[in-house]
């Protein structure tokens, strides 16, 4: 493959910001009809980079690689089976955003897409950088526009949320930057690839892997350093919240695959009980939170710490079912979330209140809203037949393998799950029409009414049929369990 | 005659004072004429001394002064920093009645007292440097001299100054009585038998030197001369001195008394340490932007000095990268302190930057890159600076510093990112004036593009540093 297919990916979305900053601010339907072009251009790339992916390879695809510090660092690219889903995750995500600024932004729309795209350029990077110092300049990059989606165009306490998502996940990530500098010096590269085949020596793995822990698990986020994402959330402009919710908290899910578990295997092992334990704190405890939310947004953040919860949970069973169903599970959180952000999105745009005492009766006056509420609902408290369902099924399936107790508690999770959400939707939709306001109320629009029936359909089509998101990871999954049992195996043997 | 090519630098830089000093005196009203002529010189004296570039090292005067491609590199930027300074603050000068025949000639031999001290290989010549670059500081520290805080800030200046001069005077005393030589490569022959006198001197020069570049603990005179000062002196104080006292600590650590390696590594790393802990923290609470900006590169010195106490050569490298990359930072970030202008009125309080991107969106999106770059946050050219640095620091396994400098960046990061709320969240204020010269734009918009752009090629920047090995 001589055309860098991957690059062009990356760096596109960089070449229409670069083409906003040049439009005047006044001409708003050519900055969006060209930021709108460029990412929908990019998503069908990605669409084609999945046509011609070989599924039955674990290898890395698509691979480019040059000198970019000499004697240093190479700038080196490539797509997986699992990388390749996020990716597509993200293009799809992207274009849906851009489409819902109409009627949320209302100041500085040039720059709010020039940050969209660029946080599209930073977020592809992440999922396909296959050297560890790219890796971390894409991950980190990432705070700066979104430092600065939060921070102009979020609601009242927009300053603080700010604050409080930069300086936590800068803390977090500046000690995975000591670690990746280490393992440069441990191991003389921060090629990833060359690291797999190197293995990286066990008696530093215990510390790196925490200082890698201490990035992902601010990201994820874990209990208890997942305080920053409801005040995040809540502030954040819809779009804003969609990418948070969809990618980047993905970024961290996808971290743990790519480098806790594929670098340090023994590490990963050791701290299995202590990532089951706040696991199933984050699902347990944040359900419960969740419950006692009055702020529709806020709710949905809390459920999305329970949601990655169940992520982590499976992640670290080291089972087929349990990792397929983590990374299944990051993509349907990826687009159920961004529905239901989308969808408070709709009713704060008309309204402006997140309070779910504010609204109640909505099915009365927005029947098509509340249909396709429904379905998002039920998409993330798991119903059969939507895409929640499967992940949540294998990763209490892989948990069940490795321990009965920590699946039963999981499984608690989602009976809790189905209450707050439930309960949510009962809040909203049904009851009685109190509030005067919302008989006015009009009902969705059609670019909403585009944006949710796509997602509604995605929700339920690989509910239904997952083989196309399943059949890309399952050989990478399958190989990266492979390594890691013989990994573990080797160093046990040289023990005994 | 060899001899006297390799300084021509020096010589012409030298003949250019007394002669700028002569048509000040016989021609009326020659202020900017010689400003001007100042900034030409600096090109010039630029191209000579990169025509120089030595293929080897070059010993003078009988080893007193040395010249090599580490030693012209430094002058180099020494020479392109003071041209930049000079173009960017010239409206500044002119507007604030400092413009007088004295300003750009002090400035001039203050530099030229620089390139004397990046020179040296010899403790005599090396404090000739060392005071003539000082006398001449602390005369422009008090230039507006009818404002109570520019003569208080030169008077503070001057006898904080005198002061460490002292203590290096007698450092330099100790270990000429010691080592019964004042030439670097003697010392080094002398003193390979650790004795405690010449400790003792080292650690006296150390904190002369520290003083220069404002390390913790001898900071404290750094905020208030940096506030009082005019603008266009405190954007020379941010960065020239720094410059070349920097580079005295390598050729002093890594020449005589490289031996003693053991010894004054602990004092830099607790530098290192006091100074970006410090400068994180100190600088929250800080509502000027010049007092903001002495602290932070109070902090940003700890981090140069992370570099120097590693004792490899890629810890010199990756130090003298930082250094330009903080000088460019730097004379940006001034740039955009020289364009808060209204009616004749310079503003240099963080509130002053309130709402700044309404009105001047250009202007706060450089500032807004300057600012994240000096946080350190990646892709930005800031972010590599340290990068190199703790690269350095953890291949010799110090991992307490790495991680006290990591934790003090995201303490840093706060004051930085609180300049980015204000500029960018909070409600708008009057407009500043636009009418700029086209040099301060440029610097501005050349500065802070090299600073976004780094990252595609870093290699330009750091090919400079590859061949410079001391060890």
């Amino acid at each position: 493959m001589n055309f860098p297919i991957i690059s062009s990916l990356i760096l596109l979305p960089s070449i229409g910001a670069l083409f906003l900053f040049f439009i005047n601010s006044k001409n708003i339907t050519s900055i969006k009809y060209v930021s709108l072009f460029v990412s929908i251009i990019n998503f069908l790339i990605s669409i084609y980079l999945w046509l011609i992916f070989d599924q039955s390879s674990y290898e890395f695809q698509f691979v480019e690689s040059r000198v970019w510090i000499k004697d240093f660092i190479n700038y080196k690219v490539g797509v997986d089976g699992i990388s390749i889903l996020f990716i597509i995750l993200t293009t799809f995500i992207t274009p849906l955003c851009i489409l819902s600024v109409n009627s949320s932004i209302k100041n500085r729309l040039k720059e709010f897409l020039i940050a969209i795209l660029l946080m599209e350029t930073l977020m592809i990077g992440v999922f396909c950088s296959l050297d560890l110092v790219i890796f971390y300049l894409f991950f980190e990059g990432g705070l700066i526009p979104m430092f600065l989606i939060i921070g102009i165009w979020g609601g009242e306490r927009r300053v603080y949320s700010a604050f409080k998502f930069f300086l936590f996940t800068l803390l977090g990530s500046v000690l995975m930057l000591i670690a990746v500098i280490s393992i440069y010096w441990i191991a003389g590269t921060t090629d990833v690839e060359e690291l797999y085949k190197l293995g990286i020596d066990p008696k530093y793995q215990n510390l790196l892997w925490l200082a890698f822990f201490s990035s992902f698990a601010v990201k994820t986020p874990m209990w208890p350093v997942h305080t920053w994402l409801p005040d995040a959330h809540v502030e954040a402009p819809t779009a804003g919240s969609v990418l948070l919710a969809a990618i980047l908290l993905k970024m961290a899910g996808y971290g743990f695959i790519r480098f806790s578990i594929g670098l340090f295997p023994v590490a990963s092992e050791f701290f299995v009980p202590f990532i089951f334990v706040i696991s199933l704190i984050a699902i347990i405890y944040t359900s419960l939170v969740a419950l006692m939310q009055d702020d529709m947004k806020k709710l949905i953040a809390y459920s999305s710490v329970a949601h990655m919860g169940f992520v982590t949970l499976g992640l670290f069973t080291f089972t087929q079912q349990g990792v397929e169903g983590g990374i299944f599970q990051m993509i349907s959180h990826g687009i159920v979330s961004a529905a239901l952000f989308f969808s408070v999105g709709v009713v704060y745009d008309r309204t402006y209140s997140r309070r779910i005492n504010d609204y109640g009766g909505l099915v009365n006056v927005m029947p098509k809203y509340s249909i396709l509420l429904m379905v998002f609902t039920l998409g993330s408290l798991g119903l059969p037949g939507t895409t929640g369902f499967i992940g949540e099924f294998l990763i209490l399936m892989g948990t069940f393998k490795k321990s009965f107790l920590v699946a039963a508690i999981a499984s608690l999770g989602v009976i809790l799950g189905a209450a707050y959400m439930l309960w949510l939707y009962k809040r909203v939709v049904f009851g009685e029409l109190t509030n005067q306001k919302l008989l006015k109320i009009i009902d969705l629009n059609k670019v909403e009414l585009s944006i949710l029936t796509l997602l509604a359909l995605s929700i339920i089509f690989f509910g239904f049929y997952p083989d196309p998101f399943s059949n890309t990871y399952s050989v990478s999954v399958e190989n990266l369990i492979n390594e890691y049992n013989d990994k573990l195996n080797n160093y046990n043997l040289q023990n005994q | 005659m060899i001899n006297l090519f390799y300084i021509s630098t020096e010589i012409f830089l030298s003949l250019s004072i007394l002669i700028l000093l002569l048509i000040g005196v016989f021609k009326n009203k020659s202020e900017l004429f010689i400003y001007n002529f100042t900034c030409i010189i600096l090109l010039v004296g630029l191209a000579i001394n990169i025509n120089l570039n030595p293929q080897f090292p070059i010993d003078l005067f009988n080893n007193s002064y040395k010249i090599d491609y580490f030693t012209t590199l430094i002058k180099s930027v020494i020479l392109i920093s003071a041209f930049l300074v000079m173009l960017c603050s010239l409206n500044y000068v002119k507007q604030n009645d400092i413009l007088k025949i004295e300003y750009p000639i002090l400035i001039l031999s203050s530099i030229l007292g620089m390139l004397v001290m990046v020179s040296s290989n010899d403790l005599i010549v090396f404090y000739v440097g060392l005071e003539l670059q000082s006398l001449a500081l602390y005369v422009l520290a008090a230039f507006k001299r009818d404002n109570i805080l520019s003569s208080e800030s030169g008077l503070k200046y001057f006898i904080l100054s005198a002061l460490s001069s002292g203590l290096l005077l007698y450092g330099c005393s100790l270990i000429y009585g010691f080592s019964s030589s004042t030439n670097f490569d003697l010392i080094y022959q002398n003193s390979e038998s650790i004795e405690y006198g010449i400790i003792f001197g080292i650690v006296f020069i150390l904190v002369g030197l520290a003083f220069k570049i404002t390390a913790v603990p001898f900071h404290m005179w750094a905020p208030d001369v940096y506030d009082g000062s005019p603008t266009s002196v405190t954007v020379i104080f941010a960065i020239l001195p720094k410059i070349a006292a920097l580079t005295v600590f390598i050729n002093f650590l890594y020449g005589p008394f490289l031996e003693m390696f053991d010894q004054w590594q602990a004092v830099i790393i607790f530098l290192s340490i006091g100074s970006m802990v410090f400068g994180a923290v100190a600088a929250i609470g800080q509502k000027k932007l010049k007092r903001l900006i002495a602290y932070s590169s109070i902090s940003h010195m700890g981090f140069a000095l992370a570099g120097l106490s590693v004792g490899t050569n890629e810890g010199i490298q990756n130090s003298i990268i930082y250094l330009m990359i903080y000088l460019i930072m730097n004379i940006a970030f001034f740039c955009c302190l020289f364009m808060l202008k209204r009616e004749n009125q310079y503003f240099d309080k963080v509130e002053d930057l309130s709402g700044l991107s309404k009105n001047h969106p250009l202007l706060s999106l450089s500032l807004m890159i300057i600012l994240f770059s000096l946080a350190g946050i990646p892709p930005l050219a800031g972010f590599f600076a340290k990068f190199y640095i703790f690269t350095a620091v953890i291949e010799q396994s110090m991992y307490f510093l790495a991680i006290v400098g990591l934790l003090s960046t995201v303490i840093a990061a706060f004051y930085y990112i609180r300049l980015i709320k204000v500029m960018y969240f909070d409600e708008q204020k009057e407009k500043y004036d636009l009418n700029h010269s086209i040099g301060l734009k440029m610097i501005l918009v050349i500065s802070s593009t090299i600073i976004l752009i780094y990252f595609i090629n870093p290699n330009i920047i750091n090919n400079f540093v590859l061949d410079i090995s001391l060890i």
